[in-house]
């Protein structure tokens, strides 16, 4: 997880990742392989996702288009489409519907199911609970937790509840830099912590 | 999913308020004439609209494709005058194929050095972009003078599709309708490749955000390159079909081009083949009613067409991309 | 000095005398270079660096494409041009064709600029090449008013029927002009323009309003090329579309600026005098060369003097690649 206030730069560190904005200094390691001068697309060869901030869909496209491309390497495998249909049911109902048609939270889905249409090694998700009513959120925390079972999720977020359900690690940014690192239990455990960090309590934070 | 057939029905509107004007005979006349001149113009337009939607590159030496196309296709013609003149459709047509292949092979070849040489360094800096493709366009045709000589060069066309055809009172040209024909063969290539195809997918993905499609682990540059390239190919085409309806090839005829173009893909809105296709059919039916009405209207009408147009929908009758 | 040149100096030893050069060869024309075709080369160089300055107020300085600038200079003539044609030589009447032409022009470049500033450069470039176009047609359609395809001859109030009194009226304007927007680009406003030029968003954030400056600007531009439109006028003593409205003249236009050096207004001066005396000397020169080629396979067509617009269309590009500020800037780099 990946908390901070607004304007830390937390998006600018995923955009940073997936090679859509340059590093001025330092390195980028993932794997063992430094990545930060490599081009998005070949970033995204190495098995890293990523989800926006805005979700990213195509709404000009179909649902099902939208799912299609981004299977790359052909024809999405029945099994995985299976699993994104129980885990968002609403996919399977708007298949062939313009995926701008779609209310904020299927969007939401959407981007997440289209991330994880081919398996990935790693999940850059921003922001995901924006904007989104709290049983859609419920929804999300369940397949979050199911994603968690087959790969890596770093995820920005402002809403402290969803981050301290799921997250095992936590970073704090602070105007750009990294001011905590840890297990996510200890920051839950720590409301003074929180306070500095996050500026709000837990209660005024949702 | 659900089409926006508004625009669409435009067309035939535009063309049933010029009924009453006209008398029937003129009106089909005039009809075919405009569609014919818009699915030309479609061909010249569409590239553009394309590279713009998905690249953010405006070129403005876009009519130097149609120009360059045009001359190979006449010079290929030229060659084969026998065949052009003979009275036989097969063989008028077997001597337009290899024209027809020349004008898409060298306009197409020309788009592919112009995206590497002028276009790849200045992308992402549209002042240097408008300033680059300006002058690449005054250097092409000035070269177009240098390999093919300063004048006109007269383009006359196959002998079996000339003349017109009687329709009841009503005189249709041949050629006109060859003309709509390849237009719609055109637009349904296209339509299909787009619609149908992962390739068009792709496009179609990356005029909205390109990227998120990167990010999906596609390397966006090799698309640019092959929508530039197919961009400039159809560009050739509709020059050579222009240039044997106006019956001369000359090098300023694609920079003449250039100011109906940009007011077609204005009208059909960026990065939008469809809207492309409706906005050319529009200019090129109000072209035809209003020149036949009202001469002195005539050039100003598509102007006051795209005010129209914008005043409705200030994006263009089909906004694709992210501009 | 510093205050007549608005503090805006040469900054290069070459471009200082090259400068100074080229005035006093204005200055001493009718005297160093007898003959009507050198005089009218002078003539012509006058207007135009006043028209290219023009434009690198807009160009070159706020960083705006904009292809109707030839259609204001076309205003500026036909204002004078009727005015003398259609209602006779007197200096009453020219300065109310120029009243008028300065009116309209304005009006329009409010007009564009309000509507068209909000959107991206490319669209702006579009817009003003269609409206150009458009006005264009106009002007050939209504051949009562402008006497359409063929122009407007016209004879001047009886002072100006003096060549030499004509010439260095229109010499002083234009250098007194050309002072004038020294002035404004080195005035706080003009300021504020390179700001904007260089990152809108951030000139947006400091609290100015982008859109009023730029078209501010361009009604600036607009204005102070019409005036060189009417100079031209009073020159020529003839009005047409091929002298003021083609799209021949505009990209006559980029090419001077940018050859010349984009913001600096100097480099109007040096391109518009290259330009010019290219136009009309180097065809000479080029139809020597390639005479003296002849035999040898395409050479011939390339240095044909017909072709001198590729070579100034090449040298264009390449200098937008590699020299965005034109002679001047190499220059000032010494």
């Amino acid at each position: 997880m990946l908390l901070g206030r607004n304007g830390a730069g937390k998006t600018t560190c995923l955009r940073t990742i997936m090679g859509l904005w340059r590093a001025s200094a330092g390195t980028i390691r993932y794997g063992g392989r430094e990545i930060h001068k490599l081009d998005t697309p070949d970033i995204a060869r190495l098995g890293i996702a990523y989800v926006p901030e805005n979700m990213g869909i195509f709404a000009g496209l179909t649902v099902r288009e939208n799912l299609l491309l981004a299977a790359r390497s052909g024809p999405p495998d029945e099994r995985r489409l299976e699993r994104i249909f129980a885990l968002f049911p609403a996919m399977k109902k708007f298949l062939d519907g313009a995926a701008g048609n779609l209310s904020g939270g299927q969007k939401q889905m959407l981007a997440i199911s289209r991330a994880i249409v081919e398996p990935r090694r790693l999940l850059l998700v921003d922001e995901p609970t924006k904007g989104l009513a709290p049983a859609i959120i419920a929804a999300m925390i369940e397949a979050f937790r199911e994603l968690k079972r087959e790969t890596t999720l770093l995820v920005v977020e402002q809403n402290f509840q969803f981050a301290r359900t799921l997250g095992d690690t936590v970073a704090v940014m602070d105007s750009g830099r990294i001011v905590h690192t840890g297990a996510m239990r200890d920051l839950v455990a720590d409301e003074g912590l929180q306070q500095r960090l996050l500026g709000l309590s837990l209660e005024a934070h949702q | 999913m659900k089409t926006d057939w508004l625009p669409l029905a435009l067309i035939p509107l535009l063309a049933l308020a010029a009924l009453p004007l006209v008398s029937t005979p003129t009106w089909l006349t005039l009809t075919v004439a405009g569609l014919a001149m818009g699915m030309m113009i479609f061909m010249m337009a569409c590239g553009l609209t394309l590279v713009f939607g998905l690249m953010d590159v405006m070129n403005f030496a876009h009519g130097a494709f149609i120009s360059v196309g045009a001359y190979a296709a006449a010079s290929v013609l030229i060659a084969m005058k026998g065949s052009m003149q003979a009275p036989s459709l097969a063989e008028n047509l077997m001597a337009m194929a290899p024209a027809l292949a020349a004008a898409v092979a060298v306009a197409g070849l020309l788009g592919w050095i112009f995206e590497r040489v002028v276009i790849r360094p200045v992308y992402g800096d549209h002042l240097k972009q408008i300033l680059v493709t300006m002058g690449g366009l005054i250097v092409v045709e000035q070269l177009i003078h240098v390999v093919w000589g300063p004048d006109m060069i007269p383009l006359p066309k196959p002998a079996t599709i000339t003349g017109s055809v009687l329709l009841g009172d009503a005189a249709i040209e041949r050629y006109r309708m060859l003309a709509v024909l390849v237009g719609l063969a055109v637009f349904a290539a296209l339509w299909l490749v787009l619609n149908r195809t992962r390739l068009g997918l792709l496009i179609r993905a990356g005029v909205e955000n390109t990227e998120m499609v990167e990010s999906l682990g596609y390397r966006v540059r090799r698309l640019f390159v092959a929508v530039f390239v197919a961009g400039s190919a159809l560009a050739g085409l509709g020059g050579v079909m222009w240039a044997m309806y106006q019956e001369s090839v000359s090098a300023g005829m694609g920079m003449q081009m250039m100011v109906v173009i940009f007011i077609v893909i204005i009208i059909g809105g960026m990065g939008s083949v469809g809207g492309c296709f409706v906005g050319a059919l529009l200019v090129g039916l109000m072209a035809n009613y209003i020149g036949y009405l009202a001469p002195k209207l005539a050039l100003g009408s598509n102007i006051l067409l795209m005010v129209l147009v914008l005043l409705w929908r200030p994006r263009g009758l089909y906004p694709a991309s992210k501009a | 000095m510093m205050r007549i040149l608005s503090g805006d100096l040469p900054r290069s030893r070459v471009l200082a005398i090259l400068l100074i050069i080229i005035a006093i060869g204005l200055v001493a024309a009718p005297l160093v270079f007898p003959g009507a075709r050198s005089l009218n080369v002078a003539a012509k160089v006058a207007v135009f660096v006043l028209l290219v300055a023009s434009y690198d107020l807009l160009l070159g300085y706020t960083g705006i494409v904009s292809f109707a600038h030839t259609m204001f200079f076309g205003i500026g003539g036909y204002g004078i041009g009727i005015a003398a044609a259609r209602l006779g030589a007197t200096w009453g009447n020219l300065a109310l064709g120029l009243v008028a032409s300065l009116a309209l022009t304005l009006a329009i470049a409010l007009v564009i600029g309000l509507l068209s500033l909000r959107v991206r450069t490319i669209f702006f470039a579009m817009i003003t090449l269609a409206v150009a176009a458009f006005f264009q047609i106009l002007a050939s359609q209504l051949s009562d008013f402008t006497g359409g395809e063929d122009g407007l001859n016209f004879r001047l109030p009886a002072l100006l029927q003096n060549r030499l009194v004509c010439y260095y009226l229109v010499l002083a304007l234009s250098a007194a002009l050309f002072l004038v927007l020294l002035r404004i680009v080195n005035s706080p406003f003009g300021r504020v323009l390179q700001s904007i030029r260089e990152n809108e968003f951030r000139a947006e954030a400091l609290g100015y309003r982008t859109v009023l400056y730029r078209t501010t600007a361009n009604c600036l531009g607009a204005l102070f090329a019409a005036l060189a439109g009417a100079l031209y006028a009073l020159w020529l003593r003839y009005t047409g579309p091929d002298t003021t409205l083609s799209f021949a003249i505009m990209i006559d236009l980029l090419l001077m600026v940018v050859i010349g050096g984009m913001g600096t207004l100097y480099g109007a001066v040096i391109g518009a005098t290259l330009f010019v005396v290219a136009q009309n000397y180097l065809q000479d020169l080029m139809q020597l060369a390639s005479g003296a080629t002849a035999g040898i396979p395409l050479l011939p067509s390339l240095l044909h003097p017909d072709r001198w617009l590729l070579w100034l269309g090449v040298l264009f590009v390449v200098c937008v690649y590699w020299f965005p500020t034109g002679i001047v800037g190499r220059l000032r780099r010494r």
